[in-house]
């Protein structure tokens, strides 16, 4: 059984409360020990993890890799390529796949799609409702012994709240979590902006926050009525970060994370009409951006995701109500979040927490920490390399980052999944 | 920033696609060329040879008679080849993108497109795009921008009345959805009038209108006080099927401009309509007809300022 040892490295382990230089010793594919050597470890590798940090793996909640139906945007090869180079060694894939993972089906060809890219540990949400159309409930008992790890509707909007009920009281009964992008399809009215000076100014279909806030507010009720457990994906404003917080503190069991991008950019930064800013939910205001980086510092919002959606570039070229919403955003995880640690929005080992642990606790995964025991996915980054976004650099095939060009601190130099180095930055 | 593709390195106009951005100065330069291209239309030949060999392509996304025309008329008014393209029907309903549309366009070496499209960015997008000798008009796009309407309505306002610093003017109607009404703002504040004042329900303006640099009246009645120029905005038929109004009998009781109603304004107001008009839904035939009353003024001027706009973005200056 291959054996690893990572050496110098500042131990970085928030579930296990550890920071430390030390040593993490991997065999079979599992962490063995953290700092203390097992008796007789001969390792077969060693890597030298001098000024570097080592922590768990990055696990991101909100992903998509294209591929099947849309695989001109990109394919799980290239995709899992970017994630491993990212330090992601778990990934959730929304539902509104092409096909739809509403069945079994579609959830085992993932699977295999996932084994043969070289990069199994892709979880998939399952569809909330059959083709994600809002009406009727999918079969969730199913798609969770498919391996489905969650259900949710992705951006779909569930048809009424009485459907909503009974698809949460059904994935209560198999104790499926749900996992909620909250939007108002009406309120939303096919908007591509955040509703305020901006979109006011460039006379951009807009959507207000209420958009957000209603819906996430229907569901916190109905998540009291039905016992299902809830996770809010991708909050983008303000009310929200309030609206779970209080949902918190009266006791509901809930959790929530925030795209990375939603809390470095606001409307004011998108250069006018540039599609590379097209993101759902929108960019909203300096306030908003405030009160997330507030609520991530504060607990209230425990995980950051990508919410990576990469694009082949005829998604992006057009009139900006008319280009596709979504960033391809894996490979700037590391560097945005150690950007918020430069700028004491969060801790270190917050940032590095909501990164890991607190996604594997939403998920109830035995992972997301150095545990002995627990999958060898180990992260080792320099935080302080500098590296251009450019071609050179650039490993998702889809190019649709605002970031373009711009240099960012903050580097993995090895990913390891199931104790496999998947990935290696000379 | 987008707001400088407009202008070339030396400062001059290159394309035209919003009123943001550019100075005071640049607006005077454009009201100035218009005046004296105004007096070519009353020749007997009705042409200066400004633009003679170039190619101009009308590029109409989204169906306009009137607009179309006065760009038309423009262009060969400076002795520039024209082609319409109306794309409403022909090649993006066959599924060809914007892009590939302007690509194939530029393949057959024009030097200007003049643009309509019914989604705001289209003409910053097609500028951005276009190869770098070919000049960029907007004529309308979504809800964002029509700049040459702007400035036709300044150039009739300032033929009456030529001190912007003491004009005070009313948009009403539609400001949500209008394009007409963020350039005419824009044009009106750049330009230093005293008060841009936006007449409308609550579900006709944009969230935070204020920060466009407008005051804000939901009743005609009070907001039609003190002002120099009362600008109409046309009300398309959807607003009463999407909930955003009740009914056009409503809408022209609260916010129709009958003469009863323009005697709040000052005695001396004008009364201008970018058209098509809505005769008994926004404005009273009696006002539209009326002595004070500057709408077809508005449409012969816009052929004097669509000149001036089209000359000066492939650099030539007015008429001799």
């Amino acid at each position: 059984m291959m054996k690893i040892r990572i050496d110098h490295g500042r131990i970085i382990d928030p579930a296990n409360d550890i920071d430390r230089i030390g040593s993490v010793y991997i065999e079979g594919g599992k962490i063995v020990s953290v700092t203390d050597e097992p008796a007789g470890f001969k390792p077969d590798t060693v890597i030298d993890a001098e000024n570097q940090i080592v922590c768990p793996g990055f696990i991101d909640l909100s992903t998509r890799l294209r591929d099947m139906g849309h695989s001109r945007k990109a394919t799980f090869r290239s995709e899992v390529i970017a994630a491993a180079a990212a330090g992601v060694t778990t990934l959730c894939l929304q539902p509104d796949t092409v096909p739809v993972s509403d069945t079994p089906a579609v959830v085992e060809l993932i699977k295999e799609l996932a084994e043969k890219a070289g990069y199994p540990q892709i979880y998939v949400i399952g569809g909330l409702t059959q083709k994600l159309e809002g009406a009727e409930l999918s079969s969730m008992l199913s798609l969770k012994q498919a391996g489905c790890i969650a259900v949710g509707n992705a951006n779909q909007p569930v048809k009424n709240l009485l459907i909503l009920r009974r698809a949460m009281e059904y994935a209560a009964s198999h104790d499926l979590l749900l996992m909620f992008r909250s939007n108002d399809f009406w309120l939303g009215n096919n908007g591509c902006a955040h509703e305020g000076a901006v979109a006011t100014r460039y006379g951009l279909p807009s959507i207000p926050e209420a958009a957000e806030t209603i819906a996430l507010a229907q569901c916190l009720e109905l998540a009291e009525l039905t016992g299902c457990r809830v996770h809010f994906g991708q909050l983008s404003c303000k009310r929200s970060v309030i609206k779970i917080h209080q949902a918190k503190k009266y006791g509901l069991k809930v959790s929530a994370d925030v795209a990375i991008h939603q809390l470095h950019l606001t409307e004011n930064d998108m250069t006018p009409f540039d599609s590379a800013y097209h993101v759902l939910p929108p960019l909203r205001t300096e306030e908003d951006k405030q009160y997330l980086r507030q609520g991530l510092a504060g607990s209230t919002i425990n995980s950051i995701c990508s919410d990576h959606q990469p694009h082949d570039l005829d998604a992006k070229l057009g009139a900006f109500p008319e280009t596709e919403p979504g960033m391809s955003s894996l490979e700037t995880l590391l560097p945005l979040m150690l950007k918020l640690v430069a700028q004491h929005a969060i801790t270190l080992e917050q940032g590095i927490a909501c990164l890991s642990a607190n996604p594997a606790r939403v998920l109830r995964l035995n992972s997301g920490a150095l545990t002995p025991g627990f999958s060898a996915d180990v992260c080792i980054f320099d935080p302080e390399l500098e590296w251009q976004v450019n071609a050179e650099n650039w490993k998702s095939q889809g190019v649709n980052t605002p970031f373009w060009g711009q240099t960012l601190k903050g580097r993995v130099t090895h990913t390891l999944q199931a104790g496999k180095i998947i990935h290696r930055c000379l | 920033m987008t707001d400088n593709l407009q202008l070339n390195a030396e400062g001059k106009l290159k394309h035209f696609l919003t009123i943001e951005g550019l100075s005071k100065s640049l607006l005077t330069e454009i009201l100035d060329t218009a005046e004296s291209f105004a007096g070519v239309s009353e020749h007997q030949v009705k042409k200066v040879p400004l633009l003679r060999g170039k190619t101009i392509v009308n590029l109409f996304f989204e169906n306009s008679t009137r607009t179309r025309t006065t760009f038309e008329l423009a262009a060969t008014r400076l002795s520039a080849d024209v082609i319409n393209m109306n794309i409403a029907t022909s090649a993006t309903s066959k599924g060809e993108s914007l892009l590939d549309t302007i690509r194939n366009l530029e393949a057959m070496f024009v030097d200007m497109f003049v643009v309509r499209h019914a989604l705001s960015g289209a003409a910053h997008f097609i500028a951005q795009q276009t190869a770098p000798h070919i000049s960029v008009i907007n004529a309308g796009d979504g809800q964002h921008a029509h700049p040459t309407q702007a400035m036709l309505d300044m150039f009739t306002i300032r033929q009456i009345k030529p001190d912007f610093s003491n004009l005070r003017v009313a948009i009403i109607g539609d400001i949500l959805h209008s394009r007409v009404a963020r350039s005419e703002i824009q044009a009106l504040n750049t330009l230093g009038a005293a008060e841009v004042r936006v007449i409308a329900p609550k579900t006709l303006l944009p969230a935070h209108v204020e920060s466009l640099g407008v005051t804000v009246s939901h009743n005609l009645t009070e907001g039609l006080k003190d002002i120099d120029v009362v600008m109409m905005l046309r009300l398309q038929k959807e607003r009463m099927t999407s909930a955003l109004l009740p009914s056009e009998s409503e809408y022209f009781k609260c916010f129709g401009l009958t003469e009863e109603k323009l005697k709040i304004a000052k005695p001396d107001a004008i009364v201008m309509h970018p058209g098509p008009i809505n005769r008994g839904v926004e404005i009273d035939s009696k006002v539209a007809d009326g002595p004070q009353s500057v709408i077809l003024k508005q449409v012969s001027n816009g052929v004097a300022v669509r000149m001036a706009v089209m000359a000066m973005a492939m650099q030539k200056s007015g008429a001799a």
